[in-house]
């Protein structure tokens, strides 16, 4: 009962939020031309930051550690490697001919194979080596980080600002086709992983005592990498990277619940996500008047939570 | 143990000789012997040779400091780029930028160090303060550290526009190298020196505070040494290079699969195996797409990423059977 | 009846378990000891299914592989060493993900029952509504115990059950482990070190040494000098005092 108000009060607070997103200096002459305009941009705002809470606390649950998040995983370096191949490859006019749904989809396709590659690889092993697996990720990040550069350097300068353009890709210039792609496939991810919560209160408990509660363990590990994968590369895609939000996430829906049931966790982390990019983009947008990009608040924000988090935990 | 050591400075002085006569203008070792083309000679003298020297430098001090964090840290996943000193030496530049916008080089440097050797004394402290279920988790945590250090970089970059002399920092190429450019690097050479009268107590610290006070070494005292080496190696590095991802941490990991820890024993082959591995990637940087050169932070990272997780697993296999 | 027929394990080139055949007998405390290195965790674990190895393991006649995890967490339950976990659970929630196997997360009143009882058998009455990191070590092996019965499956094997543990709680979650047998008709597996707790509750032992099965059988013809020497490379004096045999090696 306690929960679901702490809920309410979450959706309460992201209501008057959106709110004032959306009305905030509207008039009777800019209505028709903002408010469109706005909408489309708080779809794209909910929608990232469902992906990314839901995705994290997952992740977390998974891994059994707290100050993980997908995103070290090297996903987003991927997202840009496989920008720059394309360009690289068959040149921007080839990229621009391809619709971008079909080159989102592609992105997303890649991404989610990698991971799934990624896991084959060091699952292949014995043991549950989760941190191998994702060192290895953060590793080759930064080898397709440096990839990227060095195809960067080679390439025509015209073309490479079709690259630079993505690679800052934010919620100002969301693609409508690409909402509406993305919001059909994460609300197919939602619907699923709302029905396995119970399994993932077990999974929380570590390899052993899933296994011995009768969960295929190493199986139900891969089903949820795919999931997260697949959040992940959509909004990264759609907008791109937000480093330290899943982890800024997660850990506030944990504090805030207190409690272990996925079913809580999962839609706190959702809300919270929602509230924080909203009002970050509110501050950006309105009071500093872009004087500054939210990713780069998000991650200063969510670096010294992190810090504080794991000075107060004094484990991990 | 001397032979490795003789087979690593014959395979410098191999590459150093080939490196030293490849680019954009023909020069073959007859034209210096003539003297004929006043211009090739200077061109050797100005571009070439201070090249190979910084290059040398670089490769040596880099990875006699990551094998001092290591030994400090006592983990062998930690370097400067993995324990923050890397971004904690960034925002140092950054400071010294905004708050003294005609500081000189050497101005930079000191600040820069401050922050490092400041920046990576705390994250030796919060190491410490909790306890960590796997040693993998430590580069983690380092690199989580050193992303939110990135990001305080990059927000007050952003706020006061210098973001285009970040990635400046983030991109080391020894392009710029010319006389009169890289000289500051000489630097690492005492500090060589410093790390190889101290190695033994490095080695010593290395198994922890009471292990050494009961060897009677004074702890604190060394680990302050030793950061204060790598801080100062990290930046000079940073300022007059750019950052070089990797060689910190394989190379001491490699040679120590030969040589074992003991750094007295191995800090001579550790500091040749670095130079000698900077020096093949810049090699294979003006080659590659010649006569055009990559920079030498792609290659030693596209090199270093791929033999680090060599490293890891071959590692974590020893291990199991062990 | 659990059946291993030919279990070999291997890390790289390092053999831990060498062709092992083993049949541990139902309704009963069997032992599994042996030194350091010898393998037991390994094969508790191969059996428990918590690792993979060679072989084949059957229990009542199907193997193991052919079971669905879910009925196989209903036959048999297993703890290893106990970690500590994340997540901040109480007593009480911690035993209940015992009837996951069964009810998923939505336990029913015979559910519920079963949890209160597996509480109530490890003497955590008190302590159900506690938090598993605030409690003591001896009780924190015991919640996580009540959960393996709360699981309420024939076969149940532990590792190393007593580690940590004072000679008080010791005895006392013997004591639970015999009662299970003795009057609910469970099969217990445990790998332990201390040869006397093994000598006074079990059944029946298995001794491995080196990877290998040494010798399998009865409590009583297994505690003998002349076998314990080859399992251990020590000597031991055995005495039987009120009725069990213990052995003295500690001179």
């Amino acid at each position: 009962m306690l929960l679901r108000r702490k809920l309410l009060i979450m959706g309460v607070l992201l209501l008057l939020f959106a709110l004032l997103f959306l009305l905030w200096g509207l008039n009777a002459d800019n209505w028709d031309y903002n408010l469109p305009r706005r909408i489309r941009k708080l779809a794209a705002i909910f929608m990232t930051g469902g992906c990314i809470g839901f995705s994290a606390v997952i992740f977390q649950t998974i891994t059994n550690n707290r100050i993980l998040t997908p995103s070290v995983m090297g996903l987003d370096s991927l997202y840009m490697f496989v920008q720059t191949i394309v360009v690289f490859i068959f040149g921007s006019r080839q990229l621009a001919a391809v619709t971008a749904v079909s080159d989102f989809m592609i992105s997303v396709g890649i991404m989610v194979g990698f991971s799934l590659l990624l896991f084959q690889i060091v699952f292949a092993g014995e043991g549950r080596k989760l941190l191998a697996v994702i060192l290895t990720g953060m590793i080759l990040g930064g080898l397709f980080e440096s990839l990227s550069t060095f195809m960067q350097v080679i390439i025509d300068p015209n073309e490479f600002l079709i690259i630079q353009d993505r690679m800052f890709a934010s919620f100002n210039n969301v693609n409508t086709s690409l909402l509406n792609v993305s919001a059909i496939i994460s609300v197919l991810v939602f619907a699923y992983g709302y029905r396995q919560t119970g399994q993932l209160d077990v999974l929380s408990l570590g390899g052993d005592i899933s296994v011995n509660l009768g969960i295929p363990y190493n199986r139900a590990v891969k089903k949820y990498m795919f999931l997260i994968a697949v959040l992940i590369s959509v909004s990264t895609a759609l907008v791109g990277p937000i480093t330290f939000l899943g982890l800024l996430t997660a850990n506030l829906s944990r504090q805030l619940m207190k409690t272990y049931k996925h079913s809580y966790l999962l839609s706190s982390a959702i809300l919270i996500s929602a509230i924080a990019l909203t009002f970050g983009q509110f501050i950006v947008e309105r009071i500093l008047k872009f004087d500054t990009t939210i990713s780069v608040i998000i991650n200063f924000i969510g670096g010294i939570y992190f810090i504080w988090l794991l000075l107060k935990e004094g484990k991990l | 143990m001397k032979k490795t050591a003789l087979f690593l400075l014959l395979g410098i002085l191999a590459a150093g000789s080939f490196s030293l006569f490849i680019g954009v203008k023909d020069i073959s070792p007859l034209d210096l012997l003539h003297a004929a083309d006043e211009e090739k000679v200077q061109v050797f003298l100005i571009s070439r040779i201070p090249r190979l020297i910084s290059i040398l430098c670089v490769g040596m001090s880099m990875s006699v400091a990551g094998v001092i964090m290591q030994q400090i840290a006592g983990n062998k996943f930690i370097s400067p780029s993995t324990g923050s000193t890397t971004d904690w030496a960034k925002l140092g530049i950054l400071t010294a930028i905004l708050f003294f916008p005609g500081a000189s080089t050497g101005m930079k440097i000191v600040i820069s160090c401050l922050f490092a050797f400041g920046g990576t004394l705390l994250f030796m402290r919060l190491l410490k303060m909790i306890q960590l279920k796997d040693t993998v988790l430590i580069p983690l945590v380092g690199i989580m550290f050193g992303n939110v250090i990135n990001s305080l970089t990059t927000y007050i970059a952003y706020k006061y526009d210098l973001i285009q002399n970040i990635s400046s920092w983030l991109q080391g190429s020894f392009t710029m190298v010319l006389k009169g450019r890289y000289e500051l690097l000489y630097m690492g050479i005492p500090l060589l020196f410093t790390a190889a009268v101290y190695a033994n107590k490095f080695t010593i610290v290395s198994m922890g505070r009471d292990f050494s006070k009961n060897l009677g070494i004074k702890y604190n005292l060394t680990v302050n040494l030793g950061l204060i080496i790598v801080s100062v190696i990290t930046s000079v590095v940073i300022v007059t290079i750019g950052s070089i991802p990797f060689i910190g941490l394989i190379i001491p990991n490699i040679v120590s699969l030969y040589r074992g820890d003991n750094l007295r024993g191995n800090i001579l082959e550790m500091s040749l195996a670095g130079g000698l591995f900077l020096l093949l990637c810049d090699i294979i940087s003006r080659l590659i797409i010649y006569p055009f050169e990559i920079p030498i932070s792609v290659t030693a990272g596209i090199i270093g990423s791929v033999v680090f997780l060599y490293l890891l697993f071959g590692r974590r296999k020893h291990h199991a059977s062990a | 009846m659990i059946q291993g027929e030919h279990i070999t394990k291997s890390y790289q080139d390092v053999k831990v378990l060498k062709d092992v055949n083993v049949i541990i007998p139902e309704g009963k405390i069997t032992s599994l000891i042996g030194s350091n290195g010898a393998g037991k965790s390994t094969l508790l674990s191969i059996i428990s299914r918590l690792i993979k190895g060679e072989g084949k393991v059957s229990i009542d006649g199907i193997s193991t592989a052919a079971y669905q995890p879910e009925e196989l967490a209903r036959k048999l339950a297993t703890l290893r060493q106990i970690i500590n976990i994340q997540v901040r659970l109480t007593v009480k929630e911690l035993v209940s993900f015992g009837r996951y196997p069964y009810s998923k997360s939505k336990l029913n009143n015979q559910d519920k029952e079963i949890v209160g009882s597996a509480i109530r058998y490890m003497e955590l009455e008190h302590q159900s509504g506690h938090f598993i990191d605030q409690l003591s070590g001896g009780e924190r092996q015991r919640a996580f115990i009540a959960m393996i019965i709360a699981q309420d499956t024939d076969y149940i094997l532990l590792d190393e059950p007593l580690n940590n543990l004072d000679m008080k709680h010791s005895v006392q979650i013997m004591k639970l482990l015999r009662s299970l047998v003795d009057n609910h008709g469970k099969t217990v597996v445990l790998v332990i070190h201390d040869i006397n707790f093994a000598s006074c509750y079990s059944d029946y032992m298995i001794v491995l040494k080196n990877g290998e099965l040494l010798k399998a059988g009865g409590t009583e013809d297994i505690i003998i000098p002349e076998l314990l020497h080859e399992a251990y490379d020590m000597e031991f004096d055995i005495r039987e005092i009120a009725g069990n045999k213990i052995c003295l090696y500690y001179k």
